[in-house]
Protein backbone atom coordinates (compact mmCIF):
# COMPACT_ATOMS: atom_id res chain seq x y z
CA UNK A 1 0.00 0.00 0.00
CA UNK A 2 1.75 3.76 -0.94
CA UNK A 3 -0.09 5.18 1.67
CA UNK A 4 1.64 2.82 4.01
CA UNK A 5 5.04 3.11 2.87
CA UNK A 6 4.59 6.48 2.78
CA UNK A 7 4.57 6.77 6.06
CA UNK A 8 6.94 4.39 6.87
CA UNK A 9 9.85 6.30 5.18
CA UNK A 10 11.89 8.33 7.12
CA UNK A 11 12.87 11.95 6.90
CA UNK A 12 16.54 12.75 5.82
CA UNK A 13 17.91 16.42 5.97
CA UNK A 14 20.12 16.91 3.23
CA UNK A 15 23.28 18.97 3.00
CA UNK A 16 25.30 20.47 0.22
CA UNK A 17 28.54 21.47 -0.63
CA UNK A 18 28.80 24.14 -3.17
CA UNK A 19 32.12 24.00 -4.23
CA UNK A 20 35.77 23.07 -2.67
CA UNK A 21 36.30 24.99 0.63
CA UNK A 22 32.86 26.16 1.54
CA UNK A 23 31.06 23.66 4.16
CA UNK A 24 27.99 21.68 3.65
CA UNK A 25 25.09 24.15 3.94
CA UNK A 26 21.58 23.04 4.67
CA UNK A 27 19.48 22.19 1.48
CA UNK A 28 16.06 20.92 1.99
CA UNK A 29 14.63 17.26 3.62
CA UNK A 30 13.43 14.41 1.51
CA UNK A 31 11.95 10.83 2.77
CA UNK A 32 14.13 7.66 1.20
CA UNK A 33 13.91 4.27 2.90
CA UNK A 34 17.58 4.13 3.88
CA UNK A 35 20.59 6.03 3.80
CA UNK A 36 21.85 5.17 0.16
CA UNK A 37 18.75 5.72 -1.41
CA UNK A 38 18.38 9.31 0.32
CA UNK A 39 21.94 9.85 -1.07
CA UNK A 40 20.96 9.23 -4.79
CA UNK A 41 17.39 10.89 -4.17
CA UNK A 42 19.60 14.09 -2.45
CA UNK A 43 21.51 14.03 -6.19
CA UNK A 44 18.19 13.85 -7.60
CA UNK A 45 16.51 16.56 -5.99
CA UNK A 46 19.32 19.15 -4.75
CA UNK A 47 22.10 18.96 -7.35
CA UNK A 48 20.24 18.70 -10.85
CA UNK A 49 21.55 22.20 -11.60
CA UNK A 50 25.19 22.00 -10.45
CA UNK A 51 24.28 22.99 -7.01
CA UNK A 52 26.93 20.82 -5.41
CA UNK A 53 30.05 19.05 -5.43
CA UNK A 54 29.37 16.85 -1.84
CA UNK A 55 26.25 15.57 -0.42
CA UNK A 56 25.41 14.57 3.47
CA UNK A 57 22.88 13.15 4.56
CA UNK A 58 21.21 13.12 8.05
CA UNK A 59 18.69 11.43 9.56
CA UNK A 60 15.92 14.02 10.90
CA UNK A 61 15.62 12.01 13.76
CA UNK A 62 19.04 12.21 14.68
CA UNK A 63 19.12 16.36 15.04
CA UNK A 64 18.72 17.65 18.10
CA UNK A 65 17.32 21.22 17.17
CA UNK A 66 16.70 24.55 20.36
CA UNK A 67 13.55 24.40 20.99
CA UNK A 68 11.48 28.25 20.00
CA UNK A 69 10.42 28.47 24.05
CA UNK A 70 14.06 28.51 24.49
CA UNK A 71 14.66 31.46 21.94
CA UNK A 72 15.25 33.78 25.23
CA UNK A 73 16.90 31.99 27.52
CA UNK A 74 19.49 30.56 24.22
CA UNK A 75 19.91 33.42 22.47
CA UNK A 76 19.21 36.98 24.14
CA UNK A 77 21.74 36.92 27.08
CA UNK A 78 24.48 37.25 23.76
CA UNK A 79 22.69 40.34 22.39
CA UNK A 80 24.57 43.41 25.10
CA UNK A 81 27.78 41.88 24.80
CA UNK A 82 29.35 43.50 21.76
CA UNK A 83 32.41 43.13 23.11
CA UNK A 84 32.57 39.74 21.61
CA UNK A 85 32.44 40.69 18.27
CA UNK A 86 36.23 41.03 16.98
CA UNK A 87 35.81 45.54 16.29
CA UNK A 88 38.09 46.05 19.58
CA UNK A 89 41.54 45.61 17.68
CA UNK A 90 43.26 47.92 15.76
CA UNK A 91 44.51 46.00 12.42
CA UNK A 92 48.23 46.42 12.19
CA UNK A 93 49.10 48.19 8.87
CA UNK A 94 50.55 44.83 6.38
CA UNK A 95 47.74 42.32 7.55
CA UNK A 96 46.41 40.83 4.75
CA UNK A 97 42.85 38.38 4.76
CA UNK A 98 41.94 39.60 7.95
CA UNK B 1 2.55 17.07 -44.52
CA UNK B 2 5.09 16.87 -47.15
CA UNK B 3 5.37 13.74 -49.16
CA UNK B 4 9.14 12.96 -47.82
CA UNK B 5 7.76 12.88 -44.34
CA UNK B 6 4.32 10.92 -44.78
CA UNK B 7 5.34 6.91 -43.69
CA UNK B 8 6.15 4.95 -45.78
CA UNK B 9 9.85 3.70 -45.91
CA UNK B 10 12.13 6.84 -46.44
CA UNK B 11 15.41 6.36 -47.88
CA UNK B 12 17.67 6.64 -45.99
CA UNK B 13 21.41 7.88 -46.77
CA UNK B 14 24.49 6.62 -45.37
CA UNK B 15 23.74 3.00 -45.14
CA UNK B 16 26.60 0.70 -46.47
CA UNK B 17 28.35 4.31 -47.32
CA UNK B 18 30.45 4.27 -44.17
CA UNK B 19 28.16 6.96 -42.97
CA UNK B 20 26.07 6.03 -39.41
CA UNK B 21 22.35 7.32 -40.35
CA UNK B 22 20.78 4.12 -39.36
CA UNK B 23 22.79 2.81 -36.62
CA UNK B 24 22.81 6.67 -34.99
CA UNK B 25 18.77 6.53 -35.74
CA UNK B 26 18.62 2.74 -34.51
CA UNK B 27 19.92 3.99 -30.82
CA UNK B 28 18.44 7.43 -31.20
CA UNK B 29 14.88 5.93 -31.36
CA UNK B 30 15.93 3.64 -28.70
CA UNK B 31 16.18 6.16 -26.41
CA UNK B 32 13.11 8.71 -27.48
CA UNK B 33 11.01 5.85 -26.82
CA UNK B 34 12.17 4.98 -23.54
CA UNK B 35 12.07 8.62 -22.57
CA UNK B 36 8.36 9.09 -23.38
CA UNK B 37 7.23 5.60 -21.59
CA UNK B 38 9.27 6.39 -18.91
CA UNK B 39 7.61 10.28 -18.62
CA UNK B 40 4.46 8.58 -17.84
CA UNK B 41 5.81 7.50 -14.20
CA UNK B 42 6.00 11.60 -13.87
CA UNK B 43 3.29 12.32 -11.39
CA UNK B 44 2.21 8.55 -11.08
CA UNK B 45 5.13 7.28 -9.08
CA UNK B 46 5.22 5.53 -5.42
CA UNK B 47 7.09 8.78 -4.19
CA UNK B 48 7.39 12.46 -5.44
CA UNK B 49 11.27 11.44 -4.94
CA UNK B 50 10.85 8.99 -7.46
CA UNK B 51 9.16 10.80 -9.41
CA UNK B 52 12.07 13.50 -10.04
CA UNK B 53 14.42 10.59 -10.04
CA UNK B 54 12.35 8.59 -13.32
CA UNK B 55 11.92 12.25 -15.10
CA UNK B 56 15.80 12.93 -14.52
CA UNK B 57 16.28 9.38 -16.42
CA UNK B 58 14.02 10.43 -18.68
CA UNK B 59 15.04 13.52 -19.55
CA UNK B 60 18.40 11.92 -19.83
CA UNK B 61 17.31 9.54 -22.56
CA UNK B 62 15.76 12.36 -24.12
CA UNK B 63 18.96 14.20 -24.59
CA UNK B 64 20.68 11.52 -25.71
CA UNK B 65 17.82 10.89 -28.62
CA UNK B 66 17.84 14.62 -29.63
CA UNK B 67 22.07 14.05 -30.33
CA UNK B 68 21.67 11.06 -32.38
CA UNK B 69 18.49 11.97 -34.09
CA UNK B 70 20.02 15.23 -34.74
CA UNK B 71 22.76 13.83 -36.58
CA UNK B 72 20.90 10.89 -38.49
CA UNK B 73 19.15 13.28 -39.83
CA UNK B 74 21.67 15.41 -41.15
CA UNK B 75 22.98 12.43 -43.08
CA UNK B 76 20.04 11.73 -44.76
CA UNK B 77 19.25 13.09 -47.74
CA UNK B 78 17.64 15.30 -47.95
CA UNK B 79 18.25 16.17 -44.45
CA UNK B 80 16.06 16.00 -41.32
CA UNK B 81 15.60 17.65 -38.11
CA UNK B 82 15.37 15.78 -35.11
CA UNK B 83 11.80 17.31 -34.73
CA UNK B 84 11.18 15.55 -38.25
CA UNK B 85 12.35 12.17 -36.81
CA UNK B 86 10.75 12.27 -33.95
CA UNK B 87 7.06 13.65 -34.75
CA UNK B 88 6.66 12.85 -38.70
CA UNK B 89 7.68 9.06 -38.93
CA UNK B 90 5.29 6.53 -38.61
CA UNK B 91 5.60 3.45 -36.84
CA UNK B 92 6.61 1.66 -39.54
CA UNK B 93 9.77 3.79 -39.89
CA UNK B 94 10.89 3.57 -36.03
CA UNK B 95 13.54 1.11 -35.25
CA UNK B 96 13.99 0.79 -31.79
CA UNK B 97 13.57 -2.38 -30.03
CA UNK B 98 10.81 -3.91 -28.43
CA UNK B 99 12.05 -3.64 -24.74
CA UNK B 100 11.80 0.10 -24.73
CA UNK B 101 8.33 1.06 -26.47
CA UNK B 102 6.15 -1.85 -24.44
CA UNK B 103 3.75 -0.14 -21.32
CA UNK B 104 4.81 -0.70 -17.79
CA UNK B 105 1.92 -3.14 -17.21
CA UNK B 106 2.76 -6.97 -16.22
CA UNK B 107 1.27 -9.25 -19.08
CA UNK B 108 -2.40 -9.40 -18.80
CA UNK B 109 -2.58 -6.45 -16.47
CA UNK B 110 -3.36 -2.62 -17.15
CA UNK B 111 -1.52 -0.41 -14.50
CA UNK B 112 1.98 0.33 -14.16
CA UNK B 113 4.08 -2.15 -12.50
CA UNK B 114 7.24 -0.80 -10.10
CA UNK B 115 8.83 -4.54 -10.31
CA UNK B 116 8.32 -4.46 -14.32
CA UNK B 117 10.23 -0.77 -14.73
CA UNK B 118 12.45 -1.62 -12.48
CA UNK B 119 13.95 -4.79 -14.47
CA UNK B 120 13.61 -3.05 -17.77
CA UNK B 121 16.06 -0.35 -16.13
CA UNK B 122 18.27 -2.43 -14.95
CA UNK B 123 18.22 -4.74 -18.67
CA UNK B 124 18.05 -1.48 -20.38
CA UNK B 125 20.48 0.91 -18.57
CA UNK B 126 23.29 -2.40 -17.94
CA UNK B 127 23.08 -2.54 -21.79
CA UNK B 128 23.45 1.18 -22.00
CA UNK B 129 27.05 1.44 -20.05
CA UNK B 130 28.39 -1.93 -22.00
CA UNK B 131 26.99 0.07 -24.93
CA UNK B 132 28.46 3.85 -24.82
CA UNK B 133 31.66 2.62 -22.95
CA UNK B 134 32.37 1.11 -26.11
CA UNK B 135 31.26 3.86 -28.07
CA UNK B 136 33.56 6.43 -26.56
CA UNK B 137 36.35 5.23 -28.61
CA UNK B 138 34.54 5.30 -32.23
CA UNK B 139 36.20 6.35 -35.64
CA UNK B 140 33.28 8.82 -35.74
CA UNK B 141 33.79 12.12 -33.62
CA UNK B 142 29.81 12.61 -33.67
CA UNK B 143 28.87 9.58 -32.07
CA UNK B 144 32.10 9.27 -29.55
CA UNK B 145 31.31 12.61 -28.18
CA UNK B 146 27.54 11.38 -27.52
CA UNK B 147 28.65 8.35 -26.17
CA UNK B 148 31.26 10.33 -23.63
CA UNK B 149 28.62 12.46 -22.64
CA UNK B 150 25.84 9.52 -22.04
CA UNK B 151 27.99 6.83 -20.59
CA UNK B 152 28.15 9.17 -16.94
CA UNK B 153 24.10 9.65 -17.02
CA UNK B 154 23.59 5.54 -17.91
CA UNK B 155 25.61 4.86 -15.25
CA UNK B 156 23.34 6.32 -12.81
CA UNK B 157 20.42 5.31 -14.43
CA UNK B 158 21.90 1.57 -13.20
CA UNK B 159 22.93 2.64 -10.39
CA UNK B 160 19.48 3.89 -9.70
CA UNK B 161 17.62 0.23 -11.00
CA UNK B 162 20.23 -1.64 -8.97
CA UNK B 163 19.47 -0.17 -5.52
CA UNK B 164 15.90 -0.73 -6.58
CA UNK B 165 16.10 -4.43 -7.90
CA UNK B 166 18.75 -5.34 -4.34
CA UNK B 167 15.93 -3.64 -2.30
CA UNK B 168 13.01 -5.66 -3.44
CA UNK B 169 14.39 -8.72 -4.34
CA UNK B 170 16.14 -9.05 -1.07
CA UNK B 171 13.37 -7.34 0.56
CA UNK B 172 10.13 -9.14 1.90
CA UNK B 173 8.41 -12.29 0.37
CA UNK B 174 5.86 -9.86 -1.72
CA UNK B 175 8.64 -7.70 -3.00
CA UNK B 176 10.99 -10.61 -3.96
CA UNK B 177 7.87 -12.23 -6.10
CA UNK B 178 6.85 -8.69 -7.55
CA UNK B 179 10.41 -8.07 -8.71
CA UNK B 180 11.09 -11.91 -10.05
CA UNK B 181 7.87 -11.55 -11.69
CA UNK B 182 8.59 -8.34 -13.56
CA UNK B 183 11.97 -9.96 -14.49
CA UNK B 184 10.22 -12.77 -15.87
CA UNK B 185 7.47 -10.53 -18.00
CA UNK B 186 10.96 -8.54 -19.62
CA UNK B 187 13.47 -11.27 -20.03
CA UNK B 188 11.98 -11.92 -23.33
CA UNK B 189 13.01 -8.94 -24.82
CA UNK B 190 16.74 -9.34 -23.73
CA UNK B 191 17.89 -11.06 -26.72
CA UNK B 192 16.87 -8.50 -29.50
CA UNK B 193 19.19 -6.03 -27.78
CA UNK B 194 21.86 -8.40 -28.93
CA UNK B 195 21.53 -8.82 -32.15
CA UNK B 196 23.74 -7.80 -34.39
CA UNK B 197 21.68 -7.94 -38.32
CA UNK B 198 20.37 -4.25 -37.86
CA UNK B 199 24.11 -2.97 -37.80
CA UNK B 200 26.48 -2.68 -40.83
CA UNK B 201 29.39 -4.72 -40.55
CA UNK B 202 30.88 -2.38 -42.45
CA UNK B 203 30.62 0.41 -39.80
CA UNK B 204 31.64 -2.35 -37.06
CA UNK B 205 34.93 -3.00 -38.97
CA UNK B 206 35.80 0.53 -39.46
CA UNK B 207 35.27 0.96 -36.12
CA UNK B 208 32.26 3.16 -36.27
CA UNK B 209 29.88 0.93 -34.59
CA UNK B 210 29.66 -1.52 -31.78
CA UNK B 211 28.62 -5.21 -33.08
CA UNK B 212 26.09 -5.30 -30.58
CA UNK B 213 26.45 -9.08 -29.83
CA UNK B 214 30.06 -8.39 -28.29
CA UNK B 215 27.98 -6.74 -24.99
CA UNK B 216 26.21 -10.08 -24.62
CA UNK B 217 29.03 -11.78 -22.19
CA UNK B 218 30.02 -8.70 -20.05
CA UNK B 219 25.93 -7.62 -19.85
CA UNK B 220 25.35 -11.34 -18.47
CA UNK B 221 28.31 -10.87 -15.89
CA UNK B 222 26.95 -7.63 -14.68
CA UNK B 223 23.50 -8.54 -14.43
CA UNK B 224 24.02 -11.84 -12.71
CA UNK B 225 26.17 -10.14 -9.85
CA UNK B 226 22.87 -8.04 -9.05
CA UNK B 227 20.08 -10.63 -9.22
CA UNK B 228 22.87 -12.84 -6.90
CA UNK B 229 23.12 -10.53 -4.45
CA UNK B 230 19.48 -9.69 -4.80
CA UNK B 231 18.51 -12.90 -4.07
CA UNK B 232 16.29 -13.31 -7.57
CA UNK B 233 16.92 -15.80 -10.49
CA UNK B 234 17.63 -15.31 -14.72
CA UNK B 235 14.39 -16.42 -15.75
CA UNK B 236 14.35 -19.06 -18.41
CA UNK B 237 12.01 -17.89 -20.87
CA UNK B 238 11.81 -18.15 -24.61
CA UNK B 239 13.19 -14.88 -26.14
CA UNK B 240 10.04 -12.56 -27.81
CA UNK B 241 10.04 -12.23 -31.78
CA UNK B 242 11.63 -9.14 -31.76
CA UNK B 243 11.56 -6.94 -35.33
CA UNK B 244 11.47 -3.38 -33.63
CA UNK B 245 14.96 -3.21 -36.06
CA UNK B 246 13.07 -3.60 -39.53
CA UNK B 247 9.85 -1.58 -38.12
CA UNK B 248 7.88 -4.14 -36.89
CA UNK B 249 6.30 -3.25 -33.59
CA UNK B 250 4.19 -4.45 -30.95
CA UNK B 251 0.35 -3.08 -30.72
CA UNK B 252 1.73 -0.49 -27.96
CA UNK B 253 3.88 0.97 -29.60
CA UNK B 254 0.72 2.91 -31.82
CA UNK B 255 -0.51 4.47 -28.80
CA UNK B 256 2.65 5.95 -27.77
CA UNK B 257 3.31 7.50 -30.72
CA UNK B 258 -0.19 8.62 -31.23
CA UNK B 259 -0.09 10.72 -27.51
CA UNK B 260 3.87 11.47 -28.43
CA UNK B 261 3.29 12.95 -32.02
CA UNK B 262 -0.43 14.30 -31.23
CA UNK B 263 0.18 17.88 -30.84
CA UNK B 264 2.79 18.54 -33.44
CA UNK B 265 0.94 17.10 -36.02
CA UNK B 266 -2.33 18.83 -34.97
CA UNK B 267 -0.49 22.05 -34.74
CA UNK B 268 2.78 21.92 -36.86
CA UNK B 269 5.10 24.43 -36.18
CA UNK B 270 3.56 25.03 -32.15
CA UNK B 271 5.65 26.67 -30.18
CA UNK B 272 5.20 26.88 -26.31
Amino acid sequence: MPEQSRRDWPLWEVFVRARRGLSHVHAGSLHAPDAEMALRNARDLYTRRQEGVSLWVVPASAITASSPDEKDSFFDPAGDKIYRHPTFYDVPEGVEHL
Amino acid sequence: MSPELSGGHPTIAGSGTGKPATYALCLGDDALVLAQRLGEWIAASPQLEEDVALANIALDQLGQARSLLGYAGSLMEPSRSEDDLAYFRDERDFRNVHLVERSWALPGGTGSDFGVTMARMLIWSTYQVELYSRLTSSADETLAAVAAKAVKEVDYHRDHATMWVLRLGDGTEESRVRMQAGLEAEWPYVEELFDASYVDQGLVASGVAVDPSILREPWTGRIEQVLAEATLTSPEVPPARGGGRRGIHTEQMGYLLAEMQHLARSHPGATW
